[in-house]
């Protein structure tokens, strides 16, 4: 890559968090996960097409990589590690199709950068799973049939994941809300207001 | 539109399929069609298993990105590709004078333009492409090649796009085509009507965006070129990229199990699709091309909009006597149906004897409409459905009761008005008013509608052009001797449970659990021909053909089977997974205890899609009500609830069936509060909406909590052999009208522009409470 292209495409870690920290807000919980531990720590400055050495904890599993600093996490999940359950609608932090959980909190995978994710516990919907088996919110989904093409489903999945893991009985309010970040264009929201509430009673069991 | 040019068959050559041979009466009672069961890809769509074409990682795959045209209408007169060149990781860049991307690009009606033309129509147009080693390299690569553009004069408004003064998008002019159609005689219609009313109404562009981005991945091997397409019909992107690439079908195999929804906009290939595969040739690897979702906005199809003026006569008892409508729309620079069908509801939904429409399709210089979930019949609802509101309220008549007056048992907008096999206008209209509470709603809004909060009613009713399916379908079903079964079709599953239905029927005619059936779909090199899914023509199309091809396997069962009891073929009868002897009901054999088919191994059965009823029109019916809460001080309007009453024939499932009523009604409510393309008409042409952010589309927060489905079940023996109607269109068809005439109702403002949103209505409401 040219001088000129580096300089252009070049960001440093604290203008971005500064750009990442508006995004997140309307992601789902309160509170900024990452601006917290940036104020604490002087911001490290990496150049833009450099790889950088990172270990990412995804579902449980550390995962030693060379990024580059501007690749989010949603490219390292889908592109580099292969863990394509986790979707990408808009790469701009509109549709929740790629949420995650970072610290059991549900994020954008597009508007967090792998770099931010280091030292915090990232779960896709693959780590839903035990085994083979769905997990309790996604047995919900398929009962209630809360999708129909199936794409934005993992976002919804984890949205509600990480819904019931901080409010384990949402009000039927509080799970609209807590899925009004994940765009559904097929229009599945009905059915999967019904999956989170059978979820919610599921797991209380 | 004529009645017999379909627009998912439009440029499309399907091949005939041979008749069905004996033809199976519907079934009387049913142990598995019309359950409520989960789907049968549910795992995979929900553990992140299920691989959508997106998805895909090959082996030394690289990434694509495509170069747009910034400018409403521009010609290239340079493109400089050095600076992109020096960037580390990019591996091939083409262009317009790159030879292997000469390739022609066949718009519809005639009009051709190159891959990359130099002449760019509308922003977004493609100018070039590029493949590097990550994604971000070759979205770096296309920001700086350099393009040196000749900003060509442009016209993005269809009103004027007839003016003399207006810049041409092509050298014929702006006219694409005048649809007109007429029968009876509306003046002396008009003469006949107590009531008379007209007026103007229009419709914004509206943009798919389904969650899936547009893209493939390509991958040749030697000659023989592989996409993975995110499309609604393999066949059809076969039959495109072949033809651009000038290829043998045989070396073009497409394959797309998976997709995150279409809704019209992946019907065909697009221009991707080729430079993919272009990109994959260069470089000798696999390429996935992907597109942003900014470039989606632009370049891979719209809702047209629609100027329209509906004029309407009545008599005081209710009967309609006239409509007269004329509307103006644009499927943008290139021929794409920009008034296909909005006149349709005009022409068949209510009983009237006089009829005129004239549409005009104009172009501009703007992305190329596509087919979008019911072409044209929302717009057109949107005009008839409070148009009949209004003349109720002339007439002081019940809206209900007035279309009750107006039930048509005959397609009069088609040629020779033909027969329905069935109508349930009349009962989703009247059930459906029963079950949503219809004249004590009316009743309590009234009486209590005085303070800040309104609360309005509204209804609509529907039918859908299409819906009925037909030929051709071939369907391979395998039946293994350990009982399991595997079902080869080539239809996509866009979303609406196309494979849980059809296993479903294999399950009702075969006995075998849903669990131990496995699908083979959407790929042209191991599925037969399919059409594309779209027009809610893929479950009465295929389910009748997967039912003769269950049943032709039962056919060589009983053969066997006959042979192995020594009795009479026309003595035997299945019973679950065993075949009995009707006269001696002791003696039975399970199916998979048949020495035959365990000696063979598997039987194979094929069922072909059987012809529709000669003369008859095949449709479904629908009517949805809701009610509204305006407030008065801010505008805001608030969706309380909604009911859906539709008659798709026989509900093949019901949990999947209800998903798609309340997907349905979702999509219309886009359409009538929150979503339209805004161009910027003043400075630059384009447009300045193109994402989610500025484009809303409904979220959790815009949905009642109150949605209800009410299927309207009719035998309709005549339809095909499973009683089948479509679903997924008409279920979005009536939902904006109604919406406004509930507004109207709570308000007594009349929203005749969508999106019926705040801006929008503050301004009547303040200058209501101006008036006093």
């Amino acid at each position: 890559m040219s001088d000129k292209d580096s300089k252009r495409g070049g960001i440093t870690r604290r203008s971005f968090i500064t750009t990442m920290g508006a995004g997140v807000a309307g992601v789902a919980a309160s509170g900024a996960l990452f601006s917290g531990t940036s104020q604490a720590k002087a911001p490290e400055i990496h150049k833009a097409g450099e790889a950088m050495r990172i270990t990412l904890t995804i579902n449980d599993h550390p995962y030693v990589l060379l990024v580059e600093p501007r690749w989010t996490l949603l490219h390292v999940l889908r592109e580099v590690i292969g863990l394509t359950g986790t979707k990408e609608g808009c790469g701009r932090g509109e549709c929740g199709a790629c949420t995650v959980l970072i610290d059991d909190i549900p994020r954008y995978a597009c508007m967090t950068l792998a770099v931010e994710a280091q030292g915090h516990a990232v779960t896709t919907v693959e780590g839903l799973m035990h085994g083979e088996d769905l997990g309790v919110v996604q047995q919900a989904f398929v009962q209630k049939d809360a999708f129909q093409c199936g794409y934005c489903t993992s976002g919804q999945i984890m949205a509600s994941e990480g819904l019931l893991r901080a409010n384990p009985l949402p009000s039927s309010e509080e799970i609209r809300r807590g899925v009004s970040g994940n765009l559904c264009r097929c229009g599945a929201y009905t059915h999967i207001f019904e999956a989170v509430e059978a979820a919610a009673e599921m797991k209380q069991k | 539109m004529k009645n017999d040019s379909v627009y998912y068959l439009k440029d499309i050559t399907a091949p005939e399929t041979p008749e069905p041979g004996e033809n199976p009466s519907p079934w009387t009672n049913t142990t598995i069609i019309g359950k409520r069961l989960p789907r049968v890809d549910a795992y995979e769509r929900t553990s992140g298993s299920a691989l959508y074409p997106s998805d895909l990682l090959l082996p030394n795959m690289v990434y694509g990105a495509v170069l747009r045209c910034p400018h409403p209408h521009a010609r290239v007169k340079r493109v400089n590709t050095r600076p992109a060149e020096g960037i580390k990781g990019v591996l091939t860049i083409i262009t317009g004078t790159t030879p292997e991307a000469d390739v022609w690009w066949r718009n519809e009606d005639g009009y051709r333009s190159k891959l990359f033309d130099p002449h760019c129509h509308y922003e977004g147009e493609a100018v070039a492409a590029v493949a590097a080693l990550d994604p971000y390299t070759a979205q770096d690569a296309v920001k700086v090649i350099q393009v040196e553009y000749e900003v060509l004069p442009y016209i993005i408004d269809e009103e004027r796009a007839l003016d003399s003064d207006a810049p041409r998008v092509h050298p014929k002019g702006n006219l694409v085509d005048t649809e007109s159609y007429e029968r009876g005689d509306v003046d002396q219609g008009f003469a006949q009507a107590d009531v008379v009313r007209e007026r103007p109404f229009h419709t914004r562009c509206e943009i798919h965006t389904p969650m899936e981005l547009h893209g493939c991945v390509a991958e040749w091997k030697g000659d023989t070129l592989t996409l993975h397409e995110s499309t609604q019909g393999v066949y059809a992107v076969q039959a495109k990229v072949a033809e651009a690439l000038r290829l043998p079908l045989s070396r073009v195999r497409v394959s797309g199990r998976y997709m995150g929804g279409g809704f019209g906009s992946k019907l065909k290939a697009g221009k991707y699709t080729v430079i993919s595969a272009i990109l994959a040739r260069k470089t000798a690897r696999p390429v996935k091309l992907v597109l942003t979702r900014e470039e989606t906005y632009l370049a891979v199809g719209n809702r047209p909009s629609s100027h329209m003026t509906l004029k309407a006569g009545v008599k005081k008892d209710g009967t309609l006597t006239a409509l007269q409508f004329t509307c103006t729309g644009t499927g943008g620079a290139y021929p794409a149906g920009g008034v296909a069908l909005v006149d349709w509801l005009i022409r068949d939904l209510y009983t009237c004897p006089s009829v005129k429409t004239e549409c005009r399709d104009v172009f501009i210089n703007a992305g190329p409409a596509r087919p979008f979930r019911a072409p044209g019949h929302p717009q057109g609802s949107w005009a008839l459905e409070q148009m009949m509101d209004e003349l109720a309220e002339a007439l002081h008549m019940d809206p209900v009761d007035l279309r009750l007056k107006n039930i048509p048992t005959v397609s009069q907008g088609r040629t020779g008005q033909p027969a329905y096999t069935s109508t349930g206008l009349k009962e989703c209209i009247e059930s459906g008013a029963q079950s949503f509470g219809w004249k004590a709603a009316r009743q309590r809004n009234k009486s209590s509608n005085t303070g800040t909060l309104r609360r309005g009613v509204g209804m609509g009713g529907c039918v859908w052009f299409v819906g009925g399916g037909g030929p051709p379908s071939t369907i391979i079903v395998k039946l293994f001797k350990d009982g399991s079964v595997n079902l080869n079709m080539g239809a996509s599953d866009i979303g609406t449970g196309t494979k849980t239905i059809m296993a479903m029927v294999v399950a009702e005619e075969l006995g075998v659990k849903l669990k131990n059936i496995q699908i083979e779909n959407a790929d042209t090199g191991t599925t037969q021909y399919a059409t594309p899914s779209g027009g809610s023509k893929t479950v009465p199309t295929e389910s009748p053909a997967v039912r003769n091809a269950a049943i032709h396997i039962k056919q060589k069962l009983m053969e066997m089977a006959a042979e192995e009891l020594d009795c009479d073929f026309e003595d035997l009868e299945f019973e679950g997974d065993e075949i009995i002897v009707s006269s001696r009901k002791e003696q039975r054999i399970k199916i998979t205890d048949i020495p035959k088919l365990k000696k063979q191994g598997v039987i194979v059965g094929v069922g072909y899609r059987g012809p529709n009823p000669e003369n008859k029109s095949v449709n479904p019916f629908g009517a949805q009500f809701c009610e509204v809460e305006v407030n008065t001080r801010t505008g805001e309007v608030r969706i309380l609830r909604f009911l859906g009453a539709h008659d798709s024939g026989r509900v093949m499932n019901r949990l999947t069936y209800d998903n798609q009523v309340f997907g349905g009604i979702t999509m219309g409510i886009g359409f009538a509060l929150t979503e339209f393309r805004v161009l910027d008409t003043g400075q630059t042409g384009k447009m300045v909406n193109r994402n989610w952010h500025d484009y809303k589309l409904p979220t959790a927060l815009d949905v009642p909590a109150d949605m209800k489905s009410l299927p309207i079940e009719l035998d309709d023996p005549e339809a095909n052999n499973t009683g089948a109607k479509g679903l997924g269109e008409p279920v979005t068809i009536p939902t904006a009208a109604a919406i406004a005439n509930a507004i109207y109702d709570a308000t007594g403002i009349r929203i005749t522009e969508t999106p019926a949103f705040v801006p929008h209505l503050i301004t009547r409401l303040n200058d209501l409470a101006k008036e006093g």
